[in-house]
């Protein structure tokens, strides 16, 4: 606990100071989105680094949340709150009803049911135009509760910010509980943590749903941030994308999410200098840290700096 | 009406051939490595965007074909040398990510060298449409069953009464023994990329002359050449063909029957409906827990 007492420390301080020394809007905006990236991530993490159960298909879930709301508020007229609230609570439903076959599953078959999953998902947004504005994209209205508007980008980063430290503590709580230990074992045997007394099934349904909800809320979040949405937020390269950060920081580590998250979202922009060469470079970076780093950033630095300490 | 339905079945074998490769391929690296290879789908693309180049560049066509093949098939074994085999014992989602960043790699090497438009290529033998019983059968399809049919029987042939092929086989029952009864597994591993990157672009290249061809059609080439491997369970040779060419069918009935917009969803409604009935695929052998 007292490990990531300390993890936690640094990333208020780091929240905290970051306005201080952030420039411009280009980089308050960066931030946002890292922050409200980062928080699907450690719920993916709950449920790939930590249970061992992959999915490829958390982008579904955030559309479900993104698209949930712009309908809601922008068609319906609703209160940003009350369509956040019902898209996350429609995206549970949903998440509770498959995750039971679904989770019935393992390996590979597991990621190809959460893969088609994810696809259905973001080809019904594709499809269904009079709803969604189909490929073209919709606008989304901003954030406000009783009077009081989400607006400009301090507004935005305090939101974003508040939230990852919100998710993040909720996250290293969970794994420090009863259920968090129980979620480890079926990680590591689901056998052996069923013979232990352990209602495998319920819980992996449990976490499945969590980290779906958690990706319906910031998708709703983001999508009133950016202000404009395309089918790509459901698609399956951000799946693609989710994962990748959750590996690339760390399997099974909160703040390795967190710093994979500010890798993967920064990178792209960095390398938009590269014109046309974004796609080549982002693959040979992303096979170069698998190969050197297996374990993801975070869990290889702690093995180099902490060696003999432990 | 049954003019209709065999047009569509005819539609649907032929692009159930290509899959069925892509699903091969997908079988040969899962059953050396226990690795999905995502970058499947941008083996084909290459081989079929290659194909265009050179035609375009004056190379007569069956030559552009056999070198496209032979460019796909040393990029695979490039991906296992340069990616998989420095990865060594990683865990699968590290390598499932590495093969990713190997799809991102290609497809951003397209994208820079070969453009962003979509290309045609030209038909192996004219397009005078062939009439069967009402419906109509571009030549181009016979080339793609005739291919994959041709392919399949080597494959079998390769399996059944080859060393190598055999040697193959022992390696996807069990690597250990494999490796102690003396077979260079690493071989085997190189191997399956090369054959599994060749077949892709044999497909990726047969089927260009009847869906066009760009930089990017890898994607859901590849992802649906995973769910005909799935469908017929992972790992089975035959599986692979026979999801393939329900695939094909599924698809282009959809099309023809329900909704043209939703057909590119109908492999991924299946492929849930299986899973959540048959946990195994169609053909997959049932799995038992060692704990």
């Amino acid at each position: 606990m007292k490990k990531s007492f300390r993890g936690l420390m640094l990333l208020a301080g780091v929240l905290v100071l970051l306005p201080l020394v952030l420039p411009n809007a280009y980089y308050y905006d960066v931030a946002i989105r890292v922050a409200l990236n980062a928080c699907v991530a450690i719920g993916l993490n709950l449920l790939i680094g930590y249970t061992g159960q992959i999915s490829l298909g958390h982008a579904g879930f955030l559309g479900i949340g993104a698209y949930g709301s712009a309908i809601l508020t922008g068609r319906f007229d609703w209160p940003p709150i009350a369509a956040l609230l019902a898209a996350a609570l429609a995206t549970g439903a949903l998440a509770l009803l498959v995750a039971r076959p679904i989770l019935k599953l393992k390996g590979h078959y597991l990621a190809m049911a959460t893969l088609g999953l994810g696809i259905i998902l973001s080809i019904v947004i594709v499809n269904e135009t009079a709803w969604t504005g189909g490929p073209d994209g919709m606008p989304v209205g901003g954030f406000g509760l009783s009077g009081w508007q989400i607006a400009g980008e301090r507004a935005w980063y305090g939101v974003a910010a508040v939230l990852l430290m919100l998710v993040t503590v909720l996250a290293l709580n969970l794994i420090d509980s009863p259920a968090g230990r129980a979620l480890q074992a079926i990680h590591g045997s689901e056998v052996a943590s069923r013979v232990s007394g352990v209602d495998t099934t319920a819980f992996k349904v449990r976490v499945f749903v969590l980290s779906a909800v958690l990706a319906s809320v910031t998708g709703s979040l983001s999508a009133h941030y950016v202000g404009f949405l395309t089918p790509g937020v459901a698609g399956f390269f951000h799946s693609i994308e989710l994962v990748t950060m959750v590996v690339v920081g760390g399997m099974a580590s909160v703040f390795g999410s967190i710093l994979g998250t500010a890798i993967l979202t920064m990178l792209p922009q960095l390398l938009s200098a590269f014109e046309g060469w974004e796609t080549l470079a982002f693959g040979v970076i992303l096979m170069l840290t698998m190969i050197f780093l297996p374990r993801g950033l975070v869990p290889s630095l702690r093995l180099k700096l902490g060696r003999g300490k432990k | 009406m049954l003019s209709q339905f065999l047009q569509f079945l005819l539609s649907g074998v032929t692009v159930g051939a290509t899959y069925a490769l892509a699903a091969i391929g997908f079988t040969l690296i899962y059953n050396a490595s226990g690795v999905i290879n995502f970058a499947q789908g941008e083996f084909m693309a290459l081989g079929g965007m290659a194909a265009v180049f050179l035609a375009n560049a004056g190379v007569p066509l069956p030559l552009a074909i056999v070198l496209a093949v032979t460019v796909a098939t040393a990029v695979g074994m490039l991906v296992e040398k340069l990616a998989i085999e420095p990865a060594g014992r990683a865990e699968v989602v590290t390598l499932i990510i590495i093969t990713i960043g190997a799809s991102l790699t290609i497809r951003g090497f397209m994208q820079v060298f070969l453009g962003k438009g979509s290309h045609a290529l030209p038909p192996f033998s004219g397009e005078a449409p062939i009439a069967i019983l009402g419906a109509t059968l571009l030549p181009q399809s016979l080339w793609v069953i005739g291919v994959t049919g041709a392919v399949v029987l080597m494959l079998s042939w390769f399996f059944g009464r080859t060393l190598t092929g055999k040697a193959m086989l022992a390696t996807s029952y069990n690597k250990l023994a494999a490796q102690l009864v003396g077979i260079n597994t690493r071989f085997i591993l190189l191997l399956s990329f090369g054959l599994a990157a060749a077949l892709g672009a044999v497909g990726g290249i047969l089927i260009a002359p009847v869906t066009y061809t760009s930089y990017d059609v890898g994607v859901m080439l590849g992802l649906k050449g995973f769910v005909a491997a799935t469908l017929g369970g992972l790992g089975s040779g035959a599986g692979a063909v026979a999801g393939g060419l329900v695939l094909g069918v599924a698809e282009a009935m959809t099309a023809g029957y329900i909704s043209s917009a939703y057909k590119d969803a109908t492999p991924f409604v299946l492929i849930l409906l299986i899973l959540f009935f048959l946990p195994q695929g169609l053909f997959g052998k049932k799995a038992t827990d060692r704990v």
